[in-house]
């Protein structure tokens, strides 16, 4: 049996995105977590990607069209998360003033 | 004939709208409250009038309304649903007097008097159920809109008694709502006016229609007060005293023995019965618990709980005539429902009134009462004579055709069972007539007598215990006449239960 | 474009989503804005519904492009019966909404803060409501991913809209479940192209097949619905994050958020061919958020938890019954949106009553709420009929589902489940009676305090109730509707 390349992305693709949901539980840091879940996506970005390779020379531009919208999503959630997280740690910093510096 | 079929619901909403208007109207507006009770009770009794002659002339009445391909809401109008809806919506009226005049001055009035409405509507709709869904559907709706009126104190203890009544009736309900179902799968729908579907089961469900038997009876059972299921019935007794009056006369005691009616009689049927060997089982609970409702009976000396219990007994009767499954003690059963009830009603209305001018809730504080409230007295005495079973009352002539239909069935045993019974009637509410009638009070009566030195309470208050304590009078004098309830069950087991 | 006779498919995504850039553009808060388009979109919600019950199936590509590269919408029974629902809650919370953020203005310096919350609760609740409509509504896998993640993050930012410490940090775990939800399902959706070469949902369904991939595939989809269907044991972010929200928001998320990732669920599982072989996993994981979320519901001190405990358990509900669907006589499918619609309403009902009990005491804890009935006694009333359709009594949509569950199971012989959903109504009776009875007692308040809550939010929250009390007498309607297929 030969390892195709497709096959080896694939599975990089599966494994990131093993090792993302290892990370989103259990990282208790919510930083960490938002990062978990960014690697998570570019596994199965990899993973859409190579599936466009999959079969045959023609690429297929189907699963190129959903990584390009899924990376617009991810990026979005993202930002949303980050926002969240800041509001979240004001609100940690007004309660006890005393962490302000060495919390972060 | 379209009119036919709204009168069915006319006379729901006759008592239902009315119940909500008054949700909505002020505390202090004791005019139009007052106003809408009195007339959505007198609208509901002209309609039942025109009902029943309607009935009586062979017109058919029901309304169907299609829930799902297969199930049906139905409500249709026979003549057992007649003689039920007839004693709530006449006991409904006298109990709307008296309410008003009880609760004069307390808060919460017209949150009272709503759900006091839509209670007597959900009766209604148990009476006029045509299936057993229908039925169903009304007798779960039924726990909701008494619980309101048992919690009405507000007090710690009320509250208690409230999660109690819940406890047993949903739990009833639940049991109830599993055994309709359970049959709904093994038959479909379940109509009352088609006797006899279940029997080509027979064969072949023979373990599941006995089963689903119990399950139903249990459910009912627990609104009827069947001995092990009648937990919850002495403690609602926290309820004001309309309440109580309602609930044992009326509603969800009888509801409860309506229920047993309907399932043996339209669901099952006799012959069905028979066949599976149910009828035994069920005699003999009704037996065990009228005797043991007498014996707990006497035990008590709180007025309404020895009411409470007497009325455990009493409604057994009906479970009884229905069991025996003779023509003629299908008549005393049936007849017993409307006897009961206006018998135990005036007893309630009497209790409350004694414990509303007097302040004494317990037997051992009657002494003399009689002296100081005649009329009251009078009323309690008549009616308590009635539930004992002497002649000509109402109670005798129950009694009477509970026993002839047993020595019919060849169940002489049974008499002994109804002897013993009235004995142990007499042994708990004799002590209290004579304690009234006979003995000096210990101390002098609070409040002072009205102007007349003859006023006992409100008239409000002392009408309806004479007026049904009269009453209780004459469909015993007049059981022969044909305007007596008897003649009307007579009319009831002649068309449909005879033999 | 828009003549009567042509489809309205795309009029109840278009005009929400219209209106959340027009209320989002807007300079202050956008009620009036608001309120229009909700209407809006409610009426052409209704409309479509409608027009699925009179003509059948609509389906429409959009831009006439064609999948897989296009969007394609589509409309059968089922889905037009969901937008119906949405529309219905929706127009009660919107109307809801706009008493609420009047009622919250005390005229001191904390309303500069309310005003901003109500300025990003319209577009974002629009935005929300477009892109259920969205998922309900679309044809291919792809547009559904799109449309899940919307809805997550409409839902987290309503969540994190009251700004409290606490509902920030559900909001987050809200935000992470979702997107692991999201990108689970989005993985599991590679996994169904690689081997269909499609889309297109119904394609993907109608090739349902027991090899690996397909496999994979199903179970990453369906682990990522679950999860955030919040599905017992995957529920746990769900009760902070519904009852910590606004009061209208819990609303939405409770009566109408889960419903859409449910949906999706029953898309894929009603295939015989699934349930045949694995619809037992639902049904056990439905059996235990029953009792798991009524023992929780049961023992919560604050009212918003106590309903948001009883979501779990109704989740429960809505997947214990999946085996039923593979009834012959085809009651299972009917069963289960009739319950998924009462719940909609009933629990609308339950939460926007308890918003305003929180809004006049002050607080809601269950055991200090006696006597709020004479206060606020229509949405007293509106909160008891709800927990009325909960218990399923009658008359209530909840007493006709759950009597379709119990004859649908002992028809096929399934005595743990009709045993267990009679189980279940007891268990939901004690939990509801719990609050039922501190908000019914007769207990006299002391003094009468000023009252608080526009009128509108009383009414609104009654009027979704009594839907759901309709729902127990007009059962055919919902029902024909759900027929066309």
């Amino acid at each position: 049996m030969t390892v195709s390349p497709a096959l080896i992305y694939g599975l990089t693709g599966l494994a990131l995105f093993v090792i993302g949901l290892a990370g989103l539980l259990l990282c208790p840091q919510l930083l960490r977590k938002i990062l978990a879940v960014n690697v998570m996506a570019s596994g199965v970005f990899l993973f859409l990607v190579t599936i466009a390779h999959g079969s045959g020379a023609l690429i297929d531009p189907v699963p190129q069209a959903m990584v390009l919208t899924g990376i617009v999503v991810s990026v979005s959630s993202t930002a949303a998360a980050l926002a969240l997280l800041c509001r979240i740690r004001e609100n940690a910093d007004r309660r006890d003033p005393s962490q302000q510096k060495g919390g972060r | 004939m379209v009119w036919q079929n709204w009168l069915l619901v006319a006379i729901l909403l006759s008592s239902m709208v009315p119940g909500l208007i008054i949700f909505s109207l002020a505390e202090s507006n004791r005019g139009w409250r007052t106003a809408l009770n009195i007339l959505g009770a007198t609208v509901k009794m002209i309609l039942v009038l025109v009902m029943i002659v309607g009935i009586y002339q062979g017109r058919r009445f029901a309304v169907h309304l299609r829930l799902l391909p297969d199930i049906e809401l139905v409500l249709r109008a026979d003549p057992l649903s007649a003689l039920f809806v007839a004693l709530s919506s006449l006991l409904w009226l006298l109990t709307t007097i008296y309410a008003i005049a009880y609760l004069e001055d307390s808060p919460n009035r017209s949150h009272f008097f709503g759900y006091f409405s839509l209670c007597v509507t959900v009766t209604i709709g148990i009476a006029l159920a045509g299936n057993l869904l229908t039925f169903l559907f009304f007798f779960e709706m039924l726990t909701l809109t008494t619980y309101p009126l048992v919690i009405h104190r507000g007090t710690p203890e009320a509250m208690a008694a409230g999660r109690v009544y819940l406890l047993y009736t949903l739990s009833g309900g639940l049991l109830l709502f599993f055994g309709v179902a359970w049959l709904h799968a093994l038959a479909g729908q379940i109509d009352f006016s088609r006797q006899g579907v279940l029997l080509p089961l027979l064969a072949e469900h023979r373990l599941s229609l006995i089963l689903i038997f119990a399950v139903l009876i249990a459910g009912v059972g627990v609104k009827g007060a069947l001995v092990p299921l009648h937990g919850w019935l002495p403690r609602a007794m926290v309820a004001p005293a309309p309440v109580s009056a309602l609930l044992h006369a009326v509603a969800v005691v009888k509801a409860g023995a309506f229920g047993i009616m309907r399932i043996v009689l339209d669901v099952y049927g006799l012959p069905l019965s028979r066949e599976l060997g149910l009828l035994m089982p069920l005699l003999l609970l009704a037996a065990i618990t009228i005797i043991h409702g007498s014996l707990l009976a006497l035990g008590q000396d709180n007025l309404k709980r020895r009411l409470a219990y007497s009325t455990v007994s009493q409604v057994s009767y009906i479970a009884l005539g229905i069991s025996i499954g003779s023509p003629l003690a299908i008549m005393g059963g049936m007849v017993h429902l409307v006897h009961q009830g206006i018998m135990k009603i005036t007893l309630f209305f009497c209790a409350g009134n004694i414990a509303e001018t007097l302040e004494i809730h317990d037997i051992s504080g009657m002494n003399g009462v009689g002296r100081r409230m005649p009329l009251t007295m009078g009323a309690f005495t008549l009616a308590a004579m009635g539930m004992i079973g002497l002649p000509p009352m109402a109670g005798f002539v129950s009694k009477w055709y509970l026993g002839l239909g047993a020595i019919d069935q060849g169940m002489e045993w049974l008499i002994a069972v109804l002897v013993l019974s009235t004995l142990l009637n007499a042994a708990y509410f004799l002590p209290i007539i004579h304690r009234a009638w006979f003995k000096e009070p210990a101390a002098p009566w609070p409040g002072t007598p009205g102007p007349t030195g003859f006023r006992e309470c409100h008239w409000m208050l002392v009408a309806p215990p004479i007026l049904t304590a009269l009453l209780s009078l004459l469909v015993g004098l007049l059981a022969n006449s044909g305007l007596s309830p008897l003649a009307w069950v007579r009319f009831i087991v002649a068309t449909r239960y005879g033999p | 474009m828009i003549s009567p006779s042509s489809s309205w498919l795309i009029w109840p995504i278009i005009v929400p989503l219209l209106g959340a850039v027009l209320c989002f553009l807007a300079g202050k808060p956008p009620r009036r804005t608001g309120l229009l388009f909700a209407v809006l979109t409610g009426g052409a919600s209704l409309v479509l519904g409608w027009q699925v019950l009179a003509r059948g199936i609509e389906s429409h590509a959009l831009g006439a492009w064609r999948p897989p590269l296009g969007i394609s919408l589509r409309a059968d029974g089922a889905a037009a019966l969901m937008v119906t629902m949405t529309a219905v809650t929706g127009l009660a919370v919107s109307i809801y909404s706009g008493g609420y953020f009047q009622s919250r203005l005390t005229g001191d310096d904390r309303d500069r803060r309310r005003l901003a919350q109500e300025q990003y609760f319209w577009p974002l609740w629009l935005l929300l409501w477009g892109a259920l409509n969205g998922l309900f509504l679309s044809g291919d896998v792809f547009n559904i991913y799109i449309c899940l993640e919307l809805v997550a993050l409409s839902s987290v930012g309503l969540t994190a809209l009251s700004g409290k410490p606490p509902s920030l940090v559900a909001a987050m775990r809200y935000l992470l479940v979702s997107l692991l939800g999201s990108l689970s399902f989005l993985l599991g959706v590679g996994f169904f192209y690689k081997t269909c070469s499609t889309l297109e949902l119904a394609a993907i369904i109608g090739a349902l097949a027991p090899t690996p991939p397909m496999i994979m595939a199903l179970a990453l989809v369906s682990a990522g619905l679950l999860l955030k269907t919040a599905l017992f044991p995957f529920h746990f972010w769900l009760p902070p994050a519904h009852a910590n929200a606004l009061s209208p928001v819990s609303a939405i998320l409770s009566g109408l958020v889960i419903k859409g990732t449910w949906y999706l669920f029953y898309r894929f599982w009603q295939e015989e061919i699934l349930l045949a072989a694995v619809g037992a996993l639902p049904a056990i994981l439905g059996g235990g958020a029953i009792i798991w979320g009524a023992f929780q519901a049961f023992s919560q001190q604050r009212l918003k938890m106590l309903v948001a405990y009883s979501t779990v358990a109704q989740i429960g509900y809505l997947f214990v019954a999946f085996p039923l669907l593979a009834d012959p006589a085809g009651m299972g499918g009917p069963a289960l949106f009739y319950f998924a619609i009462s719940h909609s309403f009933a629990k609308g009902a339950m939460f926007l009553a308890a918003g305003t009990f929180l809004l006049q005491m002050g607080h809601d804890r269950i055991d200090d709420l006696a006597g709020v009935r004479q206060i606020l006694p229509v949405s007293s009333f509106a909160f008891a009929l709800g927990g009325l359709s909960l218990m399923g009594l009658p008359p209530s949509g909840g007493f006709i589902a759950k009597y379709l569950y119990v004859t649908t199971a002992i028809t096929q012989g399934r005595w743990w489940l009709a045993l267990l959903v009679v189980l279940g109504s007891g268990l939901t009776a004690a939990y509801v009676f719990r609050a039922v009875a501190a908000i019914l007692s007769p207990r006299l308040l002391e003094e009468r305090p000023q009252l608080a809550v526009a009128a509108s939010m009383q009414w609104s929250a009654l009027a979704l109730a009594l839907m759901a009390m309709l729902l127990g007498i007009v059962a055919t309607l919902p029902l024909a509707l759900l027929g066309v297929k």
